[in-house]
């Protein structure tokens, strides 16, 4: 990173390439923005990169990786933080780098297959060992005397992609009658004791401090749970419906450009589509777009059906509108 | 070492104590250590108790950790700037608030007690607004390849901005209690303004302006929401030791966060109890000088 | 008058003040100025719609509410340890004399996370709370704990040195003219002690309505229940709504403004009576 903060950087870039033509490799340091719950998995595929990347292209490749909030990290990469790729909860983040700072251009989703995210999620109840509460699905969450744990949707993707599930069964069960679906989303939220700002937060407050009947979740965010805490504490409790997340990626392209990364970088989400790629998603409880390696773990994932963001929102961009933005449904819930 | 300086206080508290009966003494004791047991050593005693909850081993493993051995040098780096700029200008703002009366004193007074009473949040917000890509000078920085959001500087200028007003703080109310009439003989009895600083104010100050160091030092390195927002947490690069406690907490390895934090809470007693032995000495040492500190100091 | 002739003798007061200010200006009041320049990007109409919302009062009443209940509460529990610390020797009062420093040195964020390990309806204290009906984490009175937990140092170490530096004689004089030990206590002690006892109340105060790191974990967040004015900032962030968060960013700072200076001009007023 150091030659690109010194001022002739043009003649250093030069000869870098020179240097890198002549000797065949060079060093680079890419730095991921990712969102929460991508921890586990991009620390074990960064090290699997630069191992494919060290074998193939010689030189050092360093992957640095950034976490946090999936709009916060948006908002980190529109300040000048220099992340090369973004691997963001909801294709909304991503946008408004675009919208916002220009920094990739509006067709960025086209860019990679299956809408740019190379593993997709889904959203599922974690309940305690034996279901003491008999939870099966959404309806269960608005009885009385169920407490229900989610993050806040103002601030966490996470809990955007669960309302957004709740909102979809709900919408059904009062046959397509929006004031319906408001009324069980608001009895929903009646019964949740605590707002985290992120998807962790909401994780350890079930977990950890043991608050709540049931937790609404990523689904590769509740097996990681099961690892982490135990099978012998928790189970997963697939809804009768939920919605397909696609966690997108893409190249910042101001970034790359000014570092002169466009090549691994791209190589870097290239590679996420990868069989190699695909089965380290896979093993850290994504759900591979491959269908080889889907085939192969398909029994681990329970069969669900999901609506799309698309199709049953009509994009991001409104869904935002709708729910989230100030004054939008989610709000109402807590106005008097 | 420890048994010395006790003893050493003990004497002076004991005889002023013995004005109230014995059995107020015990209840307002018993008071103070429950409210500080409830308050204080039960966190503390949680820290540990978790930093040690798999063993000794997992503990150094945690501290041996590459990121985290990056994260403690960037901590100390941003205290070994901060404290210093905030020491001078403590004590240059003492010395003109304490010593001097003049137009606007309550309001400069207020100004440097503000960043206190600003959000973490909004202290980190600032320096987006000014350094970051969307703010005044970021696109310039970029453009000459300058980075300080998400990058040292900007670590550094949240950290002094939070430590901004301790030193000055302490030492205020103390220079405005001991008045300016030592230094004043000083200078009337020919001696010039540094030596008299020196000689006269420094020594009268000293604890104050230990305090307030401490205070300055403990806050910078334990400074979190300001520090979380400028940093960007790349992990291993922009990540202070707060910030990386929050990263392992977030990554459900629990032992190692509260390993980090603890040897947070640790650095802080360290600085305390360097503290106590150097008043110490600084307190005998001053029994000669002390004696002849009302008369003027040789020019 | 003749006060004011002697205070002239001292020098170095144009090179401390014109450093004090640069300083100052540089740290703390041009960074300061971006967060007054954005909000003004709003119109009046919708900077009073966005800091009059009926959430945002919600945040506000929690807010300076909770950080003033817990100056009173640091301002008693406050000065007794002070004066116990000052006064009496008792086993381990020099470790105890350490340790009040720890919430200054405690990174807020592992403050939230021990507190809302011990408080927690399933942590050391949480547990004995519980049967009584008690609930600290998650309500108002957990964000309470956290805001006395990180301003006890300031009440302390304002009172301390103060106490400590307080001539024995003088309390002797009161005595031995016939004042008893409360007397002495209340007409000599604490009058001489209010000055730093205001201030120490004033800093422990201002800096919990800014309070963040160590609120968030135990609060949980509800909306118009337990949800501080700085979560209310960040969430607007996240949106991208920089002028809404510097709205509110500036009431805030307004009302911790004008409550230090008034603190700093009662100070001035009482010390020069």
């Amino acid at each position: 990173m150091k030659p690109h903060s010194t001022p002739p950087r043009g003649a250093l870039a030069a000869l870098a390439a020179l240097w890198a033509s002549a000797a065949g490799a060079a060093d680079f340091t890419l730095l991921n923005a990712s969102y929460d719950p991508t921890r586990e998995f991009y620390a074990e595929y960064n090290a699997a990169f630069a191992r494919q990347w060290q074998a193939s292209h010689g030189g050092r490749l360093t992957v640095n990786q950034s976490h946090g909030g999936s709009g916060k990290q948006a908002r980190s990469v529109l300040e000048g933080l220099e992340a090369d790729v973004v691997t963001l909860a909801l294709a909304y983040d991503i946008d408004a780098l675009h919208r916002v700072g220009g920094l990739l251009p509006a067709d960025w989703q086209s860019r990679l297959p299956d809408n740019s995210a190379p593993y997709t999620s889904t959203i599922v109840l974690l309940v305690r060992k034996g279901n003491p509460k008999g939870i099966r699905d959404w309806d269960d969450l608005v009885k009385p005397g169920v407490a229900v744990i989610t993050p806040n949707p103002k601030t966490s993707g996470g809990a955007r992609w669960n309302y957004l599930a709740a909102w979809a069964y709900a919408t059904r069960a009062a046959g397509g009658d929006e004031a319906g679906a408001r009324a069980f989303i608001q009895a929903l939220f009646k019964n949740v004791p605590v707002l985290d700002s992120g998807a962790r937060g909401s994780t350890t407050t079930f977990l950890q401090r043991g608050i709540g009947d049931v937790l609404i979740s990523w689904e590769n965010e509740a097996f990681l749970a099961l690892r982490e805490f135990g099978a012998d504490r928790f189970e997963i409790v697939a809804p009768s419906l939920s919605i397909l997340a696609e966690p997108p990626v893409a190249i910042v392209d101001k970034v790359v450009d000014r570092r002169g990364t466009r090549a691994v970088a791209e190589a870097y989400l290239k590679h996420l589509y990868s069989e190699e790629g695909q089965e380290l998603a896979a093993k850290h409880f994504y759900r591979p777009r491959l269908a080889s390696v889907a085939a192969k773990h398909a029994d681990r994932f329970p069969r669900i059906p999901m609506v799309e963001i698309g199709r049953e929102f009509g994009g991001w961009a409104k869904a935002q509108a709708v729910h989230f933005s100030d004054g939008g449904t989610f709000d109402r819930i807590y106005a008097r | 070492m420890t048994g010395t300086v006790s003893r050493h206080a003990t004497g002076t508290v004991r005889r002023r104590g013995a004005a109230e009966p014995a059995w107020v003494r015990r209840i307002l004791i018993g008071a103070a250590l429950a409210f500080l047991a409830l308050l204080v050593f039960a966190p503390l005693a949680a820290v540990f108790h978790e930093a040690l909850r798999k063993g000794a081993g997992a503990y150094a493993a945690a501290l041996a950790d590459p990121a985290a051995r990056a994260a403690i040098r960037l901590t100390l780096l941003a205290a070994a700037i901060a404290v210093p700029l905030n020491l001078v200008f403590g004590v240059a703002a003492a010395w003109a608030i304490a010593k001097f009366r003049f137009p606007g004193r309550s309001l400069l007074l207020t100004l440097i007690d503000l960043p206190f009473a600003v959000s973490p949040v909004v202290s980190g917000l600032i320096y987006m607004l000014v350094f970051g890509a969307q703010g005044w000078f970021g696109p310039w920085l970029i453009e000459h390849g300058i980075r300080v959001v998400f990058a040292v500087p900007g670590i550094v200028l949240a950290t002094i901005f939070v430590t901004f007003p301790f030193v000055a703080r302490e030492l205020i109310p103390l220079m405005q209690a001991q008045g300016s009439e030592e230094e004043e003989s000083a200078i009337v009895l020919g001696a010039g303004g540094w030596t008299t600083f020196v000689r006269v104010t420094l020594p009268n100050i000293r604890w104050g302006l230990l305090y307030g160091v401490v205070l300055c030092n403990a806050r910078a390195m334990g400074e979190f929401g300001a520090v979380s927002v400028v940093s960007g947490h790349i992990r291993g690069l922009t990540t202070t030791m707060p910030l990386h406690v929050e990263i392992l907490y977030n990554e459900y390895n629990f032992v190692a966060a509260f390993a980090v934090a603890s040897l947070l809470a640790l650095l802080a007693l360290v600085t305390l109890v360097l503290k106590n032995l150097v008043e110490w000495h600084a307190a005998r040492a001053a029994v000669v000088p002390a004696a002849e500190s009302t008369e003027p100091a040789p020019p | 008058m003749a006060r004011s002739r002697q205070i002239r003798v001292l020098p170095g007061f144009g090179l401390s003040l014109g450093f004090t200010v640069a300083y100052l200006g540089l740290i703390v009041l041009i960074p300061l100025a971006s967060v007054f320049l954005k909000s003004a990007t709003l119109d009046w109409g919708a900077f009073w719609a966005t800091v009059t919302a009926p959430r945002v009062l919600a945040s506000y009443r929690l807010t300076f509410g909770v950080s003033f209940l817990a100056a009173l509460v640091n301002g008693v529990f406050g000065f007794l340890v002070a004066w116990v610390l000052a006064r009496y020797s008792f086993p381990g009062r020099r470790l105890v004399d350490a340790l009040v420093d720890l919430p200054f040195a405690l990174p807020t964020a592992v403050a939230g996370i021990a507190l809302t390990a011990i408080y927690a309806p399933n942590g050391w204290i949480g547990r004995l709370l519980e049967p009584l009906g008690i609930r600290v984490a998650f309500t108002p009175l957990g964000v309470g704990v956290a805001l006395v937990f990180i301003g006890l140092p300031f009440v302390v170490r304002t009172v301390q040195p103060v106490l400590e530096d307080l001539d024995a004689e003088i309390e002797e004089a009161a005595a031995s003219l016939g004042a008893d030990r409360w007397q002495t206590v209340t007409r000599v002690v604490l009058p001489t002690l209010a000055p730093s006892l205001v201030t120490g109340m004033a800093m422990a105060f201002a800096r919990a309505v800014g309070e963040y790191g160590s609120v968030v974990f135990i609060s949980g967040n509800m909306p118009m229940k337990t949800e501080i004015t700085p979560l209310l900032i960040v969430t607007k962030l996240e949106q991208f709504d920089y002028a809404g968060a510097t709205a509110i960013a500036v009431v805030m700072l307004a009302v911790s403004f004008a409550l230090l200076l008034l603190v700093n001009v009662l100070q001035s007023w009482s010390s020069r009576r």
